[in-house]
């Protein structure tokens, strides 16, 4: 599946949400389920400080496509982030450079992006750019 | 006086009865800033309808009602905060402006190598970064006085790290995190005897009461005009007359100089000295309705009523389980901060906002002091006195739910 694909496969499932309530249950639940990155991950090296929430990002890469593991200690932030690793993962660093997230706009949680929010998901997504670009020189 | 009552008081302020995302707005970051009575929202309006002109500067009509305006502003908080001289206050852009002002401006003239200012664990950021930044270029030494679990100073501390080479105390009178309600008055005394100068930051004391800088014996008092029901963009810095007329002035420009030649500028008088440039002239003027507004009101029934909304909103906070209080100081202003164990402070304040809460999370720029009770950051509900007990029932009751939703 394409990045833009899975952008609009998520778009389709937050259709479904009523209200807000919903939607917030879901993003809580994927909060909890998101694999915990191992402490050995959670280094200051990968932290990424917002004002409100802190966020853990690393990156491999396996068959010249990237893989993304985060964690966040706020569990609607980690359920955002759970969102941008289904779209972004395991795509090839070129895919994730080129990419444009239109999804958090059309699900309604653009509020979260704003930079007031300062929970370091603005942030993230820059990191996870960075990497692409870090991992398309060693293609 | 009007008796106080909290139904009529909300009706001053239009944006109260407003809704967001689709609930009544239940505000209670009050810490952060507060809301604007209409004759303060007014006093703009007219301003800039019929007066707007700069001050100080032109012989024309508009000039001179503009300045008298500014300058009648300037005279009802000399009285409000009971300062001797109208000199004494100086407008700022807000407390920051007056902190970064005497750090500079007094500091740059008095520290030496070796000297002491000694700060407290609870200060803002903007009471710590300007001390640090002065003591590195003076090389002067910075001084912590410690919080005890409560939230309390410790006194015996601070006494014992008062010495000859004291120069400063810079302290806040109402922690913004914790609410304590530092015993400011003793603290000066204290500093005094060691001929150290105190300055006081009193931006969230100015919401629930007046500060009175000559019974405190402040040698300078900082606050923000925004978080007492007054416009943004302006504050005041009180100094006592005798310390501002021997330091130089903190910016060069227009407004702040008598003569002005390439070899040699002479300066002008207080308070213009310290006000170079054209100022926010229509924040400064409206700084007047603020201060008549709330010197209309009747500020002992509003201690009470602002007491009984910490106690009634701390007793319900506390039936909560896994939630604590930081900050439970005898003395204490209705600004409660908590944290809810396996809860993150962001994720409660993000639901709690969608049931129309504004509250504030974070580490409300006090971060040694986050670090001092090992957390990363709390959610503070701060109360004004147009807040209601009905407010706080509706707070508790979308903090039981949003902590439903996320354990």
């Amino acid at each position: 599946m394409t990045i833009n694909e899975r952008q609009d496969e998520v778009i389709e499932e937050f259709e479904m949400f009523e209200d807000w309530m919903d939607k917030y249950e879901y993003l809580i639940s994927l909060g909890k389920e998101l694999p915990l990155t191992e402490e050995a991950k959670k280094i200051e090296e990968n932290i990424i400080k917002g004002c409100q929430s802190r966020v853990w990002l690393a990156a491999d890469m396996n068959d010249s496509k990237i893989q993304f593991t985060a964690d966040s200690d706020a569990i609607i932030t980690k359920g955002i982030i759970s969102l941008m690793i289904r779209v972004l993962t395991d795509s090839s660093p070129k895919e994730i450079m080129e990419s444009e997230l239109y999804f958090i706009d059309k699900v309604g949680l653009k509020e979260h992006l704003s930079p007031t929010r300062s929970n370091g998901l603005v942030s993230m997504v820059k990191q996870m750019k960075m990497y692409a670009i870090a991992y398309s020189s060693k293609v | 006086m009007k008796k106080f009552n909290v139904n009529d008081i909300r009706k001053d302020f239009p944006i109260l009865s407003r809704e967001v995302n689709g609930k009544p707005l239940v505000y209670l970051d009050n810490g952060a800033t507060s809301q604007k009575p209409q004759v303060v929202i007014d006093a703009i309006n007219s301003y800039y309808s019929h007066d707007n002109a700069n001050i100080h500067r032109g012989v024309h009509t508009l000039s001179q009602v503009a300045t008298t305006a500014y300058e009648e502003a300037r005279k009802k908080i000399q009285h409000w905060i009971n300062a001797e001289l109208s000199e004494e206050v100086l407008f700022t852009k807000g407390t920051t402006d007056g902190v970064n002002i005497i750090s500079n401006a007094w500091g740059r003239f008095h520290l030496q190598k070796g000297d002491e200012v000694i700060i407290t664990e609870m200060e803002h950021h903007s009471n710590i970064v300007p001390w640090q930044m002065i003591c590195d270029e003076r090389q002067a030494k910075l001084k912590v006085i410690p919080v005890n679990d409560a939230g309390e100073l410790q006194m015996k501390e601070y006494k014992k790290m008062l010495s000859e080479k004291t120069k400063m105390v810079a302290l806040v009178h109402i922690s913004n995190t914790l609410g304590t309600i530092n015993p400011v008055k003793e603290i000066i005394k204290l500093a005094h005897e060691v001929g150290a100068k105190v300055l006081v930051d009193g931006a969230q004391q100015v919401a629930h009461a007046a500060p009175n800088v000559r019974d405190l014996d402040a040698d300078f008092y900082v606050f923000g005009l925004h978080k007492m029901f007054g416009p943004t963009g302006v504050g005041v810095l009180y100094g006592k007359k005798e310390l501002l007329d021997k330091i130089p002035p903190y910016q060069g420009g227009g407004d702040m100089i008598k003569t002005v030649t390439f070899e040699k500028t002479t300066y002008n008088e207080l308070p213009h000295k310290f006000e170079a440039g054209t100022p926010n002239i229509s924040a400064g003027i409206a700084t007047a309705a603020a201060v008549d507004y709330i010197t209309s009101l009747n500020w002992d029934e509003i201690h009470v009523h602002e007491q009984e909304l910490l106690n009634y909103a701390t007793a319900e906070l506390k039936k909560i389980k896994g939630l604590k209080i930081i900050g439970e100081a005898r003395e204490k202003a209705s600004v409660i901060s908590f944290i809810v164990e396996g809860v993150h402070a962001y994720d409660l304040g993000v639901i709690v906002d969608k049931m129309g809460i504004a509250v504030r999370t974070g580490h409300h720029c006090t971060q040694p002091l986050m670090n001092r009770f090992g957390i990363q950051g709390t959610i503070r509900a701060s109360f004004a006195f147009y807040n209601t007990k009905e407010e706080v029932d509706v707070l508790i009751a979308a903090l039981n739910r949003a902590i439903k939703m996320l354990v």
